[in-house]
């Protein structure tokens, strides 16, 4: 394992097509819902304790299978965490993403495991998890990764869609950092109690109503800006 | 050129809708929260490549370095083009037109990471201190162009009548979000088959809305200008000269 590797991974400009993506921050800005950097921090702190918790849980496990059947059994359990058709295929369209990106910088065999998942790829914590194992990287540094990218992605789309200041936005995130840590280490237990009972249902399944709704609305917009 | 007369009938560098006041009087909306009041006035001027965004630089210099301290920070993509350009016109000194660099990414160094520039606005105010007007102009870019409120009070987004009249009808960040819209080149309109006045309707529709679908009581300002008639750009030196007003008036807090 390196530490190098974690930090790539991180790495806004890594291509793993995650730029695209605003989380429903863009819904949420069109709203009015949120508007500066205060209303920003509160949205973020929402995905944290939801989503961020979710994926990062999702990655851990994957992180460590090396079972292709296992795989598709949580990528059936997560699958069925995303009541909204939209982000179901918008983490998804990640996951290959990601795929992508990750195969060609740590080659390996560890990526057939998801091979005889759906042909639309793998929900994107999967891939993310996968790609942290072919790194070298363990379930911890997978969790972090999903929770990082799940409060990051968000934060960059409101710099575009609002002209924050990238300063201020780096120090809400900093500011969130304590509680990130921690979201990632109560996933990875979270994870690990759902690999002794040998049963994925108990993983975390966090939702939250407005942004699947506005996701499906989101969609159907004629001019967006982001993909999700 | 008799089709000249039928476009100097729509005003060209005249107030479009509504006139500057109206904008100015609207109190702080979500696109002035990054006005820091003091200091000098940073305008960012963005636009799509070709629009005239250089030429309103220089316009403005022309237009406003007699009566006020006015410096630039140019953006160009590529090399310190935009910035020899400015040179070449001689409407400035040379100490007061920096270029930065922008690594191929000119949204970025203006939006996403705009350390580059504070370094040359501020290294600019410390030069020509005090220093009423820093021009910011970006790269020429696409229509999601915008400046972070970190870099800059006000900005100038700078379309042009030859790139189409249904650019306002597509919206985008400028657009829709710009403190002052500028359609520039209506000389051009009857060569180009270009109708100002759908342009104008459209870009008051885009104008009108604020976030969360609410209705303004008066549209963002859009200016209709044509530099090479109009060399001085008087409405948009008008624009900044009342910004400056507002900023020497303590009254506005």
């Amino acid at each position: 394992m390196t530490r190098s590797a974690l930090l790539l991974l991180t790495d806004s400009r890594f291509p793993a097509g995650a730029h695209a993506h605003s989380a429903g921050l863009e819904s949420a800005v069109a709203a009015g819902r949120v508007h500066d950097v205060a209303s920003l921090h509160e949205f973020l702190l929402g995905r944290l304790h939801s989503a961020a918790l979710v994926a990062a849980s999702f990655a851990a496990v994957a992180c460590q299978c090396e079972d292709p059947a296992t795989l598709a059994e949580l990528d059936h359990e997560h699958d069925v965490r995303l009541v909204s058709p939209a982000l179901r295929s918008a983490s998804r369209r990640l996951g290959r993403q990601m795929l992508r990106a990750a195969r060609a910088t740590w080659p390996g065999p560890r990526f057939e495991l998801l091979a005889s998942l759906s042909a639309e790829g793998p929900h994107q914590p999967l891939a993310l998890g996968v790609t942290c194992a072919a790194a070298g990287l363990p379930a911890e540094d997978a969790a972090l990764c999903a929770v990082q990218g799940t409060i990051t992605a968000p934060a960059g789309a409101a710099i575009r869609l609002l002209g924050l200041d990238p300063n201020e936005v780096s120090g809400v995130l900093a500011k969130l950092a304590p509680a990130a840590d921690r979201t990632a280490a109560k996933a990875l237990t979270l994870a690990r109690m759902s690999q002794l009972k040998n049963d994925f249902s108990l993983l975390p399944a966090l939702g939250s109503p407005l942004l699947d709704l506005t996701a499906e609305d989101h969609v159907t917009w004629e001019v967006r800006l982001f993909a999700s | 050129m008799p089709a000249k007369t039928k476009t100097q009938t729509k005003t060209p560098d005249s107030p479009g809708t509504p006139p500057a006041p109206a904008a100015a009087a609207e109190p702080a909306s979500s696109s002035r929260d990054g006005d820091r009041g003091r200091g000098s006035l940073r305008v960012g001027i963005g636009g799509p490549v070709g629009a005239g965004k250089t030429a309103l630089v220089a316009a403005l210099c022309r237009a406003l370095s007699g009566e006020l301290s006015v410096a630039v920070v140019t953006n160009d993509v590529y090399t310190d083009g935009d910035a020899e350009i400015l040179l070449g016109q001689g409407v400035l000194e040379p100490e007061r037109i920096t270029a930065v660099q922008t690594g191929c990414s000119p949204q970025a160094a203006i939006r996403d990471d705009i350390s580059a520039n504070l370094e040359a606005v501020e290294s600019l105010e410390a030069a020509f201190e005090p220093l009423d007007l820093v021009l910011i102009e970006s790269g020429g870019d696409n229509l999601t162009t915008t400046f972070s409120k970190g870099l800059i009070d006000r900005q100038i987004f700078v379309i042009d009548v030859a790139g189409g009249d249904r650019v306002p009808r597509k919206g985008g960040p400028g657009i829709t979000s710009s403190d002052l819209l500028v359609v520039n080149k209506t000389d051009l309109a009857p060569l180009v088959h270009a109708d100002l006045d759908a342009m104008r309707r459209d870009a008051t529709a885009q104008r009108s809305k604020g976030p969360g679908g609410v209705v303004r009581d008066n549209p963002l300002p859009t200016l209709f200008t044509s530099l090479s008639e109009h060399p001085e750009a008087p409405a948009v030196a008008d624009w900044i000269r009342e910004l400056i007003g507002e900023r020497r008036t303590p009254a506005r807090a």
